[in-house]
């Protein structure tokens, strides 16, 4: 078991997603400076949305939507991460 | 701190983006290098964790939130090129998938949370790591001081940039960036700081792989 140390930690890090309705609501460091001081208004909205601010689209209970905006986004994270790492030691010295 | 597209102007765009995509490019030289296959689920799971734990809001003072960067995190456990590989995979998949962070602004936010924020959280943590020796304890507030100071300091590039792009008067921006971050990266210690004890004591060894 000792081997799969990361599978254990993928379960963590899932498990860890589940907890995002909890999340709080209110504006980040950034969104609330840019209200106190006015600039706001400044931000665009993206050309295309796929799971915007971290609700899936479709899903009438919001909470639900976020947790498995949640699980998705960090199985992503994961497989990316893990799947760059891997091609790096993979072909080791390629690139060089 | 993940600027939206609007908020910056395109000189500090195109500036950013530039030095991200140098910076970017070289940690893939680098860690093409040095990486081995030990790395190679660590790298998956802290990329997973930060993902996750930045959709964790926590309140602060006054109906404001802040969240985990995980920049420090990272570049202590794997190095300042490692965590600017995976900083970089969380903030162009929150861009591109859940439109956290603009498109345009994307350069200027690697640059932010992932360049500055890894780099100086690692040279943070080695320095508290000199001064208080090679020790639970050291570890411990090196990764406090590393997470408190990679916030901080992303703050304030943040704020020059928004400055630079004259979306508000450095005078005004800056201190308010500042103080809400001196108050977030609190937070930021807390959990790296916890996320490092844990690590401790269960695979410590974890701790002393070699850094990229």
């Amino acid at each position: 078991m000792k081997s799969k140390w990361w599978l254990i930690g993928l379960a963590v890090c899932l498990l860890v997603a589940c907890l995002s309705p909890l999340a709080s609501s209110s504006p980040d460091g950034l969104e609330r400076v840019a209200e106190d001081k006015g600039f706001i208004d400044l931000g665009q909205e993206a050309p295309f949305q796929i799971i915007a601010d971290y609700v899936f689209p479709g899903i009438e209970n919001e909470a639900v939507a976020t947790i498995l905006a949640g699980l998705i986004g960090t199985l992503i994270l994961f497989g990316v991460a893990y799947g760059l790492a891997w091609l790096l030691v993979l072909r080791k010295k390629e690139l060089t | 701190m993940h600027i939206p597209d609007g908020f910056l102007n395109v000189a500090t765009m195109a500036t950013t983006a530039v030095v991200s995509a140098g910076g970017v490019g070289n940690a893939v030289r680098i860690a093409n290098k040095k990486l081995g296959e030990k790395q190679v689920p660590l790298m998956g799971v802290l990329a997973a964790f930060i993902f996750a734990a930045q959709m964790l809001n926590f309140p602060i003072v006054g109906g404001t939130s802040g969240h985990l960067i995980g920049a420090a995190l990272a570049a202590i456990l794997l190095g300042p090129w490692a965590a600017v590989l995976i900083m970089s995979c969380v903030l162009i998949a929150q861009c591109l998938i859940f439109q956290d962070g603009g498109l345009l602004a994307l350069g200027a936010n690697i640059f932010n949370m992932g360049i500055v924020a890894s780099f100086s959280g690692y040279y943070l943590y080695r320095l508290v790591s000199l001064l208080l020796g090679d020790n639970r304890r050291g570890k411990l507030v090196g990764g406090f001081v590393a997470a408190w100071g990679s916030v901080f300091l992303a703050a304030i590039v943040c704020a020059i940039e928004l400055a630079v792009s004259g979306a508000s008067p450095i005078k005004v921006v800056l201190p308010a960036m500042a103080g809400f971050h001196a108050l977030i990266g609190i937070g930021e210690g807390l959990i790296t700081g916890a996320v490092l004890s844990f690590v401790l004591a269960t695979r410590a060894d974890l701790l002393q792989l070699q850094r990229i």
